[in-house]
């Protein structure tokens, strides 16, 4: 046996028999666990809509599977928007994949002003309207995205049906191993993200004014936000995605359409 | 066979006496990336415990028949297909954790750790005590991982486990978390501190100058 288990037709059939084994085990797994991970996945983005929105805590207590699924039911409607026009266009909005649709020339451009480094952007974007307990329109949960220090971060901006008033502003996902653990990872601290509460993204003349920013008077202002001690990259990144999804390439033209005729 | 003294000496021999990170100073990489929680320290654990566990046990069972000019490509088909079944697995069942851990998960591959016993004891030992073999040096490297855990989370952010241990003065308690204990460098003074201490009581792990 030890002799010939080096011969070059055993050594062929033990690597091709190993191979193919072990892709049967990994594609097996990957089968049985996919619908699991996609539930998961969609859940924890849910999740997060939900409190941004300020329908869940998750800080200080745990909430269900079940609870999430159910209040997103009850109160979240996802909607896709053109952002050239501004208008509502028909389609899936919960199974939308905005990252896989920009990776796809012809649903998809390059924008001139990539301030927030995103490289492509899908021409559609999904918006979440988060109704109150009577059926009425009170958050408005827009996705934004940008490169901080490390990572691509991604987040939910959540605003009034004025469009102005900023409900929250929560990280979500980051690409790679995240910002710095507590210096740009702050961003997810829930007392930087209270800072963003009741702040107005624009200012008397309708330009957008909102700033993240190490000068305490601004920062005290409707207008500023206090930037992470520590992490000026990220700080910028939180500025520059804004800048980005508020501005002419971003949302702009969906936010000026709500001002004038609202969320019909 | 193995009697059980053996089995007791190869499943507890790697956690003081031959531990794979303070004596043979392997798998650092992921211990300084993923201890600065308990959480994460304890899933990359878990993880790293069952791969390195049946890795052994699947390369023991095929020790005879794998050709030795490739052997080494024969091991990492078995450890890679071992950790991407438990990245699956832990994208399915702990979905919060497996993004914290993130690409470490897909690390253990590197992890000397795996790829050392397989090839220093897995390839000449009997499938059970391979396996044995596995957890021992699984759980020599989770003492490691939770104690350096355990004084990053809980000196760097005061908590255990995410639960609230010391007060954050930026939580309106009492604490000054030391911001350093976050970054990756701590925990290389902290696994340095660890071995210093355990070759103070076990001199002969200190490599001969020279």
């Amino acid at each position: 046996m030890a002799s010939n288990k080096d011969s070059f037709g055993r050594t062929l059939f033990v690597v091709v028999g190993l191979c193919f084994i072990c892709s049967v085990f990994v594609s097996t797994a990957a089968v049985l666990l996919r619908p699991l991970q996609i539930e998961n996945k969609l859940l924890d983005k849910q999740k997060y809509i939900l409190e941004a929105a300020g329908i869940i805590d998750t800080k200080s207590a745990p909430v269900s599977k079940l609870d999430v699924q159910l209040k997103y039911k009850k109160f979240v409607v996802a909607k896709l928007v053109d952002l050239k026009t501004g208008e509502w266009v028909e389609g899936d909005a919960d199974l939308f994949d905005a990252d896989k649709v920009s990776r796809d020339p012809a649903n998809a451009f390059i924008p001139k002003h990539d301030i927030a480094l995103v490289k492509r952007v899908a021409n559609t974007a999904v918006v979440y309207i988060v109704n109150d307990e009577q059926g009425e329109p009170k958050t408005l949960i827009l996705p934004i995205k940008g490169y901080g220090l490390w990572s691509t971060m991604y987040a939910f901006l959540a605003i009034e049906p004025d469009m102005n008033t900023i409900q929250s502003l929560v990280y979500y996902s980051f690409t790679g191993s995240g910002e710095t653990p507590g210096l740009g990872g702050e961003v997810q601290n829930p007392i930087w993200m209270a800072k963003w509460h009741g702040k107005k993204l624009y200012d008397a003349q309708g330009d957008l004014a909102i700033k993240v920013t190490k000068n305490p008077v601004v920062a005290a202002s409707v207008h500023g936000v206090d930037a992470l001690s520590g992490a000026t990259l990220t700080s910028n990144g939180v500025q520059n995605s804004l800048d980005f999804w508020l501005g002419e390439e971003g949302f702009a033209h969906f936010i000026e359409k709500v001002r004038k005729g609202g969320l019909s | 066979m193995a009697n059980a003294k053996e089995l007791k000496q190869v499943l507890s021999g790697p956690i003081v006496a031959n531990n794979p990170i303070a004596l043979q100073v392997l798998g650092v990489c992921s211990a300084l990336a993923v201890t600065s929680k308990m959480e994460t320290a304890l899933v990359m654990t878990i993880a790293l415990t069952a791969v390195t566990a049946f890795s052994n046990l699947f390369i023991s069972m095929l020790r005879n028949h794998i050709p030795s000019s490739v052997r080494i490509i024969v091991q990492m088909t078995i450890i890679a297909s071992l950790v991407i079944v438990v990245d699956q697995v832990l994208q399915a069942y702990a979905y919060d954790v497996s993004k914290q851990l993130s690409v470490f998960v897909g690390l253990i591959i590197t992890n000397c750790i795996v790829m050392g016993r397989a090839e220093a004891y897995a390839m000449k030992t009997p499938p059970m005590m391979s396996f044995m073999d596995g957890i021992g040096n699984g759980l020599g490297y989770g003492v490691i991982l939770l104690g350096v855990g355990f004084i990053r989370e809980l000196f760097g952010n005061g908590s255990l486990f995410g639960i609230e241990i010391l007060a954050k003065i930026s939580d309106g308690g009492w604490y000054q978390p030391n911001g350093l204990l976050l970054l990756p460098p701590s925990a290389f003074f902290l696994i340095a501190a660890m071995i210093w201490i355990i070759r103070i009581y076990k001199p002969d792990q200190v490599e001969a100058k020279g």
